[in-house]
């Protein structure tokens, strides 16, 4: 775990430096269109958007659909807007997110401290895990949450989240702590720290880094979930659900400025998340994952 | 004395079953969940299941089903263009802008939230924006057009043959900037002595990151490899918001594929016959992978 | 001693809430009408439920026209926990039934005489082996035209009362500059246009033995190869724009006056009297050229599924009175731009082509030319339909020939039967 070097040996001729910001600015150009789209037309009148230019700053600068999309609009026969959905989702991503981490930190402490016969291979089952499709698991899983009556509940979706976000969190955590040096806990062993008590003193104060990295992961899917949320939510159906609902309507007239104001307020939780902890993610991953 | 000594034993006993014990519920989840419900798919597969789970078996019924479905072999021929070219550009793309942005840039702190946001957003919120973008009538064709530019085209997701790299193209979007941040974590990582004892010795800037910089990245490139081909092969949501699978069945990938004859053909059986192929091509790719990676750490 | 008695007494109590609360049951309705008026209009049988002191537990779930909900809906009932009442279409209700999943409707449809009032090409959809399982909501019809009222003033064209004159209207438009027909190439729209054209065609007795008997003759007769080539001939008069466009994209274009025609189902219509347009005025709605007289119909029906207790049972009951009760069904059908799924509701609160369309509902039915709607699965299952689009689809995008068109219809349906 060397520190992040921001210090780099090549050095570049001006006309180069030039070209890079060149180049550099052109993606973030590239990266930022969807979302200019998207922000420029939630703030038109919807005349503007089907007989205009998708490109061009509104003529009419409205917030209209913004107050909609988020307290009026019709979702289902309420017209409540997404703001109630926006519990929900808080409600479910939250502990989900904290969970996963916490069995993720533990299982990569274990994995990587306290090795025992066989459990490259368990980790191996783990990491596999993080592959399949989520598609071929509704009908099992809606079995399983039928039987432990879970079905249609907050702690239903909190559980499924955990169970395949594991995986990935084990993954983090174990590969952040294998640069950990063992010794340390060799040493603490030897005099008499048992299981929990390293790991609360010696290896949870290192872990900052990639419990950022493990919790902007889960955030992020959690959040965006639409398949689980849409099948197992019953009552309590996720922000994604509803802006689906919103935007998606059959065969009813499309305000798609309203879609927009509605999709950025949906995406603005992940959106936060990147930008705060953005800087972290990379010093996280750099200690984690890529080291193998 | 033989009392104490006993009373170590357990304790040193107790010891070494907490991280059996610590680890085990998500075992237990894991085999449940994961290689139970993949099991409960395989003998799906071999059942006449239609609209709800069936227990009548039918033997390989599903399977020749399957290849004799047109669709399932454009769908698998999709995936390989689409796999690989996401997968390579994804690669290039990420490594070219860590690269440029380890060049003690200015604005870094502002360049890279833009170039990894794409990541936070699912498609349900920016799938229309990209329809649009990439629609002629109303897109960038279209704006090209208004600004004066008359011969501009760019129909590809209209096209039968070229929507697909469409799809390619919002896919790259979505990830290329988390790749990037792979890169410049292995970057950021690398000894900067090494590099200036290279520099000495003449190499130069290009020399520098062929010969030395890229094979340090080898784990990065590990870990954006596993990360991206199991992306591609889950890709569903991006298939459904900007092409539906059209125009025609065009862009229909397995996983598209497997979701429409399980739920909306009533043809569960196929459907997990499809499931059972992904994950079959899943374990080709990843074994390898978690062999090299266990093997090392031993 | 009263800490005894207060334990008591809070037993008592609970007891007696839970019994109110299973006399004053709720419905949980699975839906997919999520947004904008059809949601607002649904929103008038929730009210009307809650007069009669039952309340709606609202189960929302949009994306590919019930595609995500019918998912969803097989998640709860693997789950064990299916709604009491499910929006549904066609075959699925029929296949629910078959799994033995719904409830019975007998009572309260023997009370309210819908056997009479109901037509019976929706009652095949809404019985189960002779029993009531759905109370249908509306009735859509697919073979409709909606035409851009000044264009064809401007150009001189009268309302085309034949596929010839329809060519010959179109030709027309085209040469004057503007789109000929405004299409949306995706796989339920192209069926949708198709529906149509298969009625004009070769009329219900074709269409039924090709798309209901699924007869391998009909499917791959000359007459289909006719259909495909008025496909092609649809094809050549659409921009060339049209892939992916959503359906109300394509009415936009009809009501900014880009485009002249649009072949689509009556829910267009929202969009138009949204656009503050006048039916007879400024637009005009007229059956696909050649099939005058036939409707192929799609309604939307809520399928009643088991549920436990009594009081459920009478909750359910009372949700599908209401949703026949002729007050609910002239009132949500107005928003809605569908007609009423019973023939004797009045039509004063409909429009002109809502009021043209109850009529030919009632004259289809009489004369026996009310059809299923093929592209909305009520001519047969979602796999024969699913294959049917499939080749539907290329074809309109020119993968194959009109003549090769009609034979991968054939092995198509062959293979999903």
């Amino acid at each position: 775990m060397s520190g992040v070097s921001q210090d780099t040996a090549v050095r570049t001729s001006a006309v180069t430096r030039t070209f890079i910001y060149v180049v550099l600015l052109l993606f973030a150009l590239f990266y930022l269109l969807p979302f200019f789209v998207m922000l420029v037309n939630s703030l038109k009148p919807l005349s503007e958007i089907t007989g205009g230019n998708m490109m061009a700053l509104p003529q009419e600068w409205t917030i209209a659909p913004w107050l909609s999309a988020w307290s009026t609009a019709q979702i289902g026969v309420e017209p409540t807007g997404l703001k109630p959905y926006f519990m929900n989702s808080i409600l479910m991503v939250v502990p989900a997110v904290a969970i996963s981490t916490v069995f993720g930190a533990l299982n990569g402490y274990v994995l990587t401290k306290w090795r025992f016969r066989g459990d490259s291979i368990l980790f191996g089952l783990m990491l596999f895990s993080c592959f399949i499709p989520f598609q071929i698991v509704l009908i099992p899983m809606a079995m399983v949450l039928g039987k432990i009556g879970l079905a249609g509940s907050v702690s239903g979706l909190v559980l499924v989240h955990v169970v395949y976000g594991i995986g990935f969190t084990t993954l983090y955590f174990r590969n952040y702590y294998a640069s950990f040096p063992t010794e340390l806990v060799r040493a603490a062993m030897i005099d008499g720290a048992g299981f929990f008590r390293i790991f609360w003193r010696i290896m949870l104060p290192v872990s900052g880094p990639i419990a950022v990295v493990s919790v902007i992961w889960q955030f992020t899917n959690i959040w965006n979930d639409f398949l689980f949320g849409a099948s197992f939510g019953g009552q309590s159906q996720p922000m994604t659900v509803a802006l689906n609902n919103l935007v998606q309507s059959s065969t009813g007239v499309k305000e798609y400025n309203v879609h927009f104001a509605g999709a950025i307020l949906a995406a603005l939780p992940t959106l936060f998340v990147y930008i705060v902890a953005g800087r972290y993610f990379v010093r996280g991953l750099m200690a984690g994952s890529v080291k193998g | 004395m033989a009392h104490s000594a006993q009373q170590v034993d357990i304790r040193t006993r107790l010891q070494d079953l907490i991280p059996k014990l610590v680890l085990s519920p998500s075992i237990a989840a894991i085999l449940v969940f994961v290689y139970g419900f993949i099991a409960f798919t395989i003998f799906l597969s071999f059942t006449d299941s239609k609209m709800l789970p069936s227990y009548d078996l039918v033997g390989f019924e599903n399977y020749a089903k399957l290849w004799n479905l047109s669709a399932w072999w454009t769908a698998v021929a999709n995936l390989a263009i689409f796999a690989s070219l996401y997968i390579v550009i994804c690669t290039a793309i990420g490594l070219t802008l860590a690269i440029l942005l380890d060049q003690k840039i200015r604005g870094e702190g502002m360049l890279r939230p833009i170039y990894l946001y794409p990541m936070a957003l699912s498609f349900i919120v920016t799938g229309t924006a990209w329809k649009w973008f990439l629609d002629p009538g109303i897109g960038l064709e279209n704006t090209m057009h208004l600004w004066g530019w008359e011969s501009f085209e760019f129909g590809w997701i209209k096209d039968r043959n070229m929507a697909i790299y469409t799809i390619v193209i919002a896919a790259v979007w979505q990830t290329s900037g988390f790749v990037m941040a792979m890169f410049l974590a292995g970057l950021r990582g690398i000894d900067n002595e090494i590099l200036k004892a290279a520099q000495i010795d003449g190499a130069s800037n290009w020399q520098l990151y062929r010969r030395i910089v890229i094979p340090m990245l080898r784990p990065a490139f590990m870990s954006a490899f596993v990360i991206l081909s199991h992306l591609a092969v889950k890709s569903y949501d991006l298939v459904v918001a900007l092409t539906g699978g059209g125009p025609g069945r065009a862009t229909e990938l397995p996983a598209t594929f497997m979701y429409s004859y399980t739920f909306t053909r009533n043809s569960m059986g196929i459907g997990a016959s499809s499931a059972v192929i992904m994950l079959m091509t899943i374990a080709a790719i990843m074994t390898p992978y978690l062999y090299a990676e266990l093997r090392e750490k031993k | 001693m009263r800490g005894f008695c207060g334990k008591k007494m809070s037993v008592v109590l609970a007891l007696m809430a839970s019994t109110t609360m299973a006399q004053a049951e709720d419905v949980e309705v699975l839906h997919w009408w999520t947004s904008g008026g059809e949601a607002a209009a649904l929103g008038v049988l929730k009210d009307n439920l809650a007069s009669q002191g039952i309340g709606w537990v609202d189960m929302p779930v949009s994306g590919g026209g019930g595609e995500a909900a019918m998912t969803t809906l097989r998640a709860r009932v693997t789950a064990g926990n299916a709604p009491t009442a499910v929006q549904m279409l066609g075959f699925d209700i029929q296949d629910w039934a078959a799994e033995g999943a719904l409830g019975n409707l007998d009572a309260v449809a023997a009370a309210e005489g819908w056997d009479a009032v109901v037509p019976g090409a929706l009652q095949a959809f809404s019985k189960y082996d002779g029993h009531w399982i759905a109370a249908p909501v509306n009735v859509h019809s697919t073979n409709w035209v909606w035409a851009n009222k000044s264009i064809l003033d401007g150009l001189g064209i009268a309302q085309p009362k034949t596929w010839d004159e329809f060519v010959a209207a179109m030709t027309a438009v085209k040469d004057s500059g503007k789109v000929a027909l405004a299409h949306g190439g995706q796989a339920w729209q192209d069926a949708t246009v198709f529906d149509g054209v298969v009625l004009s065609v070769g009329g219900t007795d074709f269409y039924k033995a090709a798309f209901v008997d699924l007869d391998p003759a009909a499917l791959g007769g000359e007459q289909m190869v006719e259909a495909f080539r008025r496909m092609e001939i649809l094809r050549s008069f659409a921009d060339d724009n049209f892939s992916g466009r959503d359906w109300n994209l394509a009415s936009a274009m009809v009501i900014n006056g880009e485009a002249a025609f649009q072949i689509m189902g009556d829910w267009a219509k929202g969009e138009f009297l949204n656009a503050g347009k006048v039916p007879g005025q400024d637009f005009l709605c007229f059956r696909v050229p050649g099939s005058e007289g036939t409707v192929s119909f799609n309604s939307d029906q809520f399928a009643m599924f088991n549920v436990a207790s009594e009081g459920a049972k009478a909750a359910q009951a009372t949700m599908a009175a209401d949703i026949m009760s002729p007050a609910f069904q002239s009132a949500f059908n107005v928003v809605k731009g569908s007609v009423p799924a019973r023939t004797d509701v009045p039509n004063d609160a409909f429009d002109a082509c809502g009021k043209q369309g109850m009529a030919d509902l009632a004259a289809a039915s009489a004369a026996g030319k009310l059809v299923g709607s093929m592209a909305h699965g009520h001519a047969n299952r979602a796999a024969v339909k699913n294959a049917i689009y499939d080749v539907v689809t290329a074809a309109f995008n020119g993968e194959y020939d009109a003549a090769k068109a009609a034979n991968e219809l054939v092995s198509a349906v062959e293979a999903a039967k």
